[in-house]
């Protein structure tokens, strides 16, 4: 069981209020990821829920019982670090062992675990090695091993991935995402890559300055971002957001429209313009596009088949279907 | 050309380094060198590099003079001795101030330090009134609880600026994993911190062993470490450079083969932080 509720909560330190009050439930198994900028309270609200730093007001529920003023290691959560935060001078069969060990899990059990664990990450064959011997790739998978063999009603994940090069980090993804799969335990999982929000939240929370600016599943943020923020931060590329005579024809202060949901032809449409850059990535092409009467640049996906360059002239036009409207609040009009 | 130059560049910096650290040496060798000459060749001039009749004259005439042993194992009790409650009050004072600073951790910090920058003369005649007071004059405790004093905010220091090193994220974890602030401190933070703990401990013993102002002027017979025992060769009748000489060598030897030892701790402890 892994039932999380947040109730009330706020945090400050000092004058300075970084979370203000914030209701959140997380259910049983679910996979749920914060995302927003830097600074915006994501890993302040996974620490309060962790433990490691107290709230300074409200209650966070663990499957029920209040959990507000338990020690960390109290509440049967298990945490990943961005930096890893292995035990330098331990084997990795000892980081694993180490929190069974604090428990005072038998010995033979723990072997049992340790083995177990290792084989699912493929970390076998590194068992007796120091952290420092090896890859950040390794590293995060002992880290990971480690929180596993606790076997926790649910793991915290405080952006994992971000100290990986790019390749390694879309591996790990998918290992994250097959190991919730197969374990089906409530995972927390914080970042700042809407990507990752994207590919394995089963349920997003897009913060901003402490506040939940919206939360739910990638789709529905996507399709129907509920402000302005929201809109900007989902989907990559980000949606041009375009205010101004354009806006006022569809009744809005702010139209919003998605790059992939612009139909571009050399001949004829709604808005035309001249490619300003073209980025060819083959499965996909994205132009900016300007001069076109619009106050923004706008951003385009298009096939990767389409041979546009800088200088050429092209017409734009909108899928009237997938327009998004705001209003001067910046709040969707439905 | 430009292999050409760094090479002499090297050839320089190489010198230099050999120049500086021979005149450093230099006192030391010819201390020892002193130590084995005739009193009359000791003073000689002009000086006697080799052409001198070595003896050992000087060594037993300071072992019939004065007990070299009470002197060294007063050494050893007041520096060890000063260090381990030093370092038994510091490891916690780091850890809070490293971990869990607060707002005025900073300024305890600078506090502290300012301590050293009070003269310690200034100071001498109430602690020496108050060791009067207490009965505690030349004893061994009151050179081990002002030595304390006197390098605890090294210690702290030190020790302070090494915590600080260690990531808090692997501390919060081994929280997350279950570990009592003792098993954290025992398993996590202590095996990380060894080095750092080696090389204070190590740098501490060498300033507490090598303290005059307070050994000389807080003990007369029966505590006096070898600092007293080296000033008591230098006496209103007049030097005895020779025997002084051989007094002195045998106070540093301890030390410096202490030092020749962890040589390798002390500079990783001294350069810590500064290359990671």
């Amino acid at each position: 069981m892994g039932r999380i509720m947040l109730e009330n909560v706020t945090k400050r330190f000092g004058d300075v209020e970084v979370i203000p009050p914030l209701d959140l439930d997380i259910n049983d198994g679910e996979f749920v990821v914060f995302v927003g900028p830097s600074g915006c309270g994501k890993s302040t609200l996974l620490r309060l829920i962790a433990g490691l730093e107290d709230t300074s007001g409200g209650r966070i529920l663990i499957d029920g019982k209040d959990a507000t003023d338990l020690a960390p290691a109290k509440r049967g959560l298990a945490m990943v670090f961005q930096s890893y935060a292995l035990y330098p001078h331990m084997s990795v069969r000892k980081n694993i062992a180490f929190p069974m060990r604090m428990a005072g899990i038998p010995q033979d059990e723990q072997n049992r675990r340790i083995e177990a664990a290792a084989k699912a990450l493929n970390l076998t064959a590194y068992l007796d090695r120091r952290p420092g011997q090896l890859s950040g790739g390794q590293r995060q998978r002992v880290a990971i091993g480690r929180a596993i063999v606790r076997e926790p009603s649910a793991f915290l994940f405080d952006e994992p991935l971000s100290n990986l090069d790019a390749a390694l980090r879309v591996g790990m993804r998918l290992e994250i995402s097959e190991l919730h799969n197969r374990l089906k335990t409530t995972m927390v999982y914080v970042t700042h890559d809407q990507v990752e929000a994207m590919t394995m939240a089963d349920k997003i929370v897009v913060l901003q300055a402490g506040r939940i600016e919206q939360v739910g599943s990638p789709m529905e943020l996507y399709k129907a971002p509920k402000n302005l923020f929201v809109a900007g931060f989902i989907g990559s590329p980000k949606m041009n957001l375009l205010t101004g005579a354009v806006a006022a024809q569809h009744g809005a202060a702010t139209i919003g429209v998605r790059p992939e949901h612009i139909h571009v032809s050399p001949t004829g449409g709604a808005w035309k313009g001249r490619v300003g850059v073209s980025e060819h990535l083959g499965s996909d092409t994205f132009f900016y596009v300007e001069d076109t009467g619009l106050a923004e640049t706008i951003t385009v996906r298009a096939g990767g088949d389409l041979e546009l360059y800088h200088g050429d002239t092209v017409w734009l036009t909108p899928d009237p279907a997938r327009i998004h409207r705001f209003d001067d609040q910046g709040l969707r009009i439905a | 050309m430009a292999r050409a130059a760094s090479t002499r560049r090297k050839a320089a910096t190489t010198l230099i380094a050999w120049t500086v650290g021979l005149l450093i040496f230099f006192p030391i060798f010819w201390t020892v060198l002193t130590s084995f000459k005739p009193e009359a060749q000791a003073i000689a001039m002009p000086p006697r590099l080799w052409n001198f009749d070595w003896t050992l004259e000087n060594y037993t005439a300071v072992q019939e003079r004065s007990n070299y042993f009470r002197h060294f194992w007063n050494s050893v009790i007041i520096s060890v001795g000063s260090t381990l409650i030093g370092l038994i009050i510091a490891i916690p004072a780091a850890w809070s101030m490293a971990f869990v600073p607060g707002r005025g951790t900073r300024n305890i910090l600078m506090w502290m330090l300012s301590t050293k920058m009070l003269p310690a003369v200034g100071v001498l005649v109430p602690i020496y009134l108050l060791a009067r007071d207490t009965g505690l004059l030349d004893s061994r405790i009151l050179l081990v609880g002002v030595l304390t004093m006197i390098n605890l905010p090294i210690i702290v220091w030190m020790l302070y600026t090494y915590f600080r090193e260690i990531p808090g994220e692997i501390l919060e974890a081994a929280r997350m994993d279950g570990a009592t602030l003792r098993s954290e401190i025992l398993y996590v933070l202590t095996p990380m911190a060894v080095p750092g703990i080696a090389s204070t401990l190590l740098l501490n013993v060498i300033l507490a062993w090598n303290e005059a102002f307070w050994t000389l002027n807080l003990t007369a017979a029966r505590s006096a470490p070898l600092t007293a025992f080296i000033a008591s060769y230098s006496s209103p009748e007049g030097l005895f450079y020779a025997k002084l000489s051989a007094a002195s060598t045998m106070a540093i030897a301890p030390i410096l083969i202490l030092g020749w030892f962890s040589q390798k701790q002390l500079v990783r402890g001294l350069t810590f932080g500064a290359v990671k």
